[in-house]
């Protein structure tokens, strides 16, 4: 991924509405986004453009992941 | 350097409630109107407020605005300007009624009136019994408003620039304020915005302190770009605090917790509120609990490595009942304490959750200041809402749900202000030469400092002295230290280096600027504590108890006046509490109880 493009990401990430989301993103930046393929990086991409509570939801385990590309995502933001 | 202007009829500094709010009056009367964001709209802190807005309707059972103030006035522990807090009440229905009509989804009663739920401190009849009060929407009251009020402003044609951050208040020669200088983050590039009215909406500051539910852009922009400008900041040693917050993170563990059987246990393992309060034990008040927990913590029974927090146990409940009730715990503990609810107890500590003080305003939304004995002397130009402006409502503590209706209320009123003030239809003044001079200078020393501060450090620094110094309970010795601490955290706040020196998406020189303006508001509150002497409302200092002479140890000969830090030389004066409403009799001071 570019530089502007990670850097826009990264801003994106860590100045959220919800503070769960501020500090799972954070982490996941710094530990587990970098693990992940191009083409996973760009579904996170996709994710982080998601309305927080719903973000928030997913990654909590509060509602199911019905995209199975979400998934392993999920996983390893979990796992930050 | 040349630097771009950009004309507008008015700019609004922040795209929250407030922000929002404020831009479609503006917009709506046909002025240009921009709203300047670090995030998309949407995506401001706005969007966690979860319990509701307050507003006497009476859908549900009979109430009344009169009440409202009561309960508004008792909460603020008198410090609230009465004036502003009838205006606000008597507001309240008129502006949920709209927001309605702009399509957000307030959950409803079976005939098709808007639901309304019962809340702490929402009392009928002056006091007498709880009253249902609160309008919400789920448990996404502020994300509802919010997709409201943003699409109003789509269709008034409001324009956004989202991902900018603006930078400094400019004021001209004779004290006007005409615009904001401000950075676009996509390019790096400084823009003035040349305005006949600028509104700041920025929010709290919640940052400033080690633990905070506030999301991490609460960074008190407004109140540094304030304070730079020389406008005081009033009332800031008021924090609103809650005394379950996952140590280390902040992450807010809810109330219904301990409700439903959670017990906060100590270092030995005791039940420590069996001392503090033996018949509510757990559940007794916020202030009561939270006071018991930096006790123990103070008083070397902390648990950890540090002795800096107390145990929230749950392992005793039902692991169902866990999951049932109390959904998402599990997953905040696993994610952010690394911890499993349902095996060990949960580390908590009480933390910083909402900002009381803020930027001077009338109820009018117009800033003011003190001058030659007139508390009310206008600041041309220069309007402010929300968390970022002190009108005052919340006085020394906010009654819960108010703070939405503060968004509404005071973006509403500060719009019409600046919509009225431009009625008279003067052109832009000028810009003074040096309008820029000031951002430019503070990011050239930014991008080519050398042997300057981190910024990471620099803000653990601040946020570990307003923590540990100026926590949820004060004590005299530590606060006079915490000052000198402050102090110290100053000097390195304003000789920040970063590594990073590219133009685009610099995040690093971002959050530098960031913490020039947290830094304000973290002086601002630790000489504004210190110098209070008094116990009153969120501010309870060790050496002002309860006494027989001094109840909740609240000194009203002495201490019932506003302060007004100014941040020029750090001095402090105060200002008289407003206490005689619009049209009704004031509400007497008497002694806060629950």
């Amino acid at each position: 991924m570019e530089r502007a493009d990670y850097e826009r990401l990264r801003w994106r990430c860590i100045r959220r509405a919800l503070l769960e989301l501020d500090i799972a993103l954070t982490r996941f930046l710094d530990n587990g986004f970098a693990k992940l393929s191009d083409e996973q990086q760009q579904v996170f991409v996709e994710m982080a453009d998601m309305e927080d509570h719903d973000l928030w939801y997913l990654i909590s385990g509060q509602t199911e992941c019905e995209d199975p590309r979400y998934l392993p995502i999920l996983v390893a933001i979990r796992e930050s | 350097m040349s630097i771009p202007v950009l004309k507008f009829d008015a700019v609004i500094v922040g795209a929250g409630g407030a922000g929002l709010r404020s831009a479609i009056q503006l917009s709506e009367a046909g002025l240009k109107t921009a709203v300047l964001s670090k995030v998309f709209p949407t995506r401001s802190h706005t969007v966690a407020a979860q319990g509701g807005v307050a507003a006497s309707l009476g859908n549900s059972e009979e109430d009344h605005w009169h009440w409202h103030m009561y309960d508004t006035v008792k909460g603020s522990d008198w410090l609230g300007d009465q004036d502003a807090i009838e205006f606000m009440v008597r507001k309240a229905n008129e502006c949920v009624v709209e927001l309605e009509h702009y399509g957000m989804p307030f959950d409803r009663t079976d005939d098709g009136k808007i639901y309304q739920r019962p809340f702490g401190g929402h009392m009928s009849n002056f006091g007498e019994k709880p009253v249902r009060r609160s309008c919400a929407a789920a448990d996404r009251t502020g994300h509802a408003m919010l997709h409201a009020m943003y699409q109003r402003n789509v269709k008034a044609n409001t324009q956004f620039f989202v991902e900018w951050m603006a930078l400094d208040l400019i004021r001209d020669a004779d004290g006007h304020v005409v615009g904001v200088t401000a950075m676009e983050m996509e390019t790096g590039q400084v823009v003035i915005f040349h305005t006949r009215a600028t509104i700041f909406a920025t929010g709290g500051a919640g940052r400033i302190f080690y633990s905070s539910t506030n999301a991490f852009i609460n960074t008190g922009d407004g109140l540094g770009m304030a304070a730079r400008a020389g406008i005081p900041l009033e009332d800031m040693e008021f924090w609103q605090f809650h005394p379950t917050g996952v140590a280390g993170a902040g992450v807010l563990i809810t109330e219904g917790v301990r409700g439903e059987g959670g017990i906060l246990r100590n270092a030995n393992k005791e039940r420590f509120m069996e001392r503090y309060a033996p018949n509510a034990k757990d559940l007794a008040s916020r202030d009561v609990v939270s006071r018991a927990m930096t006790t123990e913590i103070n008083e070397g029974r902390g648990c950890g490595v540090n002795k800096d927090y107390v145990l929230l146990d749950i392992t005793h409940l039902d692991p169902n009942t866990i999951m049932k009730r109390l959904p998402g715990i599990r997953e905040i503990g696993l994610q952010f304490a690394g911890v499993d609810c349902i095996k060990e107890p949960l580390p908590v500590v009480p933390t910083c959750h909402y900002q009381m003080g803020g930027i001077p305003t009338h109820y009018s939304g117009r800033v003011v200041v003190s001058e030659n004995g007139d508390h009310n002397t206008v600041v041309p130009g220069f309007y402010a809402a929300g968390e970022c402006a002190c009108a005052s409502v919340h006085g020394a503590n906010r009654l819960g749900t108010n703070s939405l209706l503060d968004l509404l209320v005071f973006g509403k009123s500060a719009g019409d202000s600046a919509v009225e003030d431009l009625k008279t239809g003067q052109a832009h003044r000028d810009l003074p030469k040096d309008a820029a001079e000031k951002s430019l200078a503070r990011i050239s020393a930014i991008d080519n400092r050398k042997g300057g501060a981190n910024v990471h450090e620099t803000r653990l620094a601040m946020q570990r002295t307003m923590q540990n110094h100026a926590g949820v309970f004060r004590f005299g010795d530590l606060l006079k230290s915490g000052v000198e601490k402050i102090l110290e955290v100053e000097k390195a706040a304003r000789a920040l280096e970063i590594k990073d020196k590219s133009m685009a998406w610099n995040t690093a020189r971002t959050e530098a600027l960031e913490m020039e303006n947290l830094i304000e508001v973290a002086k601002a509150t630790m000489l504004s504590a210190e110098a209070r002497k008094e116990s009153r409302g969120a501010h309870v200092r060790d050496d002002a108890p309860d006494t027989p002479e001094f109840p909740n140890g609240r000194n009203d000969a002495e201490w019932l006046k506003h302060t007004l830090f100014n941040p020029v030389d750090n001095s402090i004066t105060y200002k008289p509490v407003t206490m005689q409403p619009l049209t009704v009799e004031p509400i007497a001071l008497k002694t806060r109880s629950y």
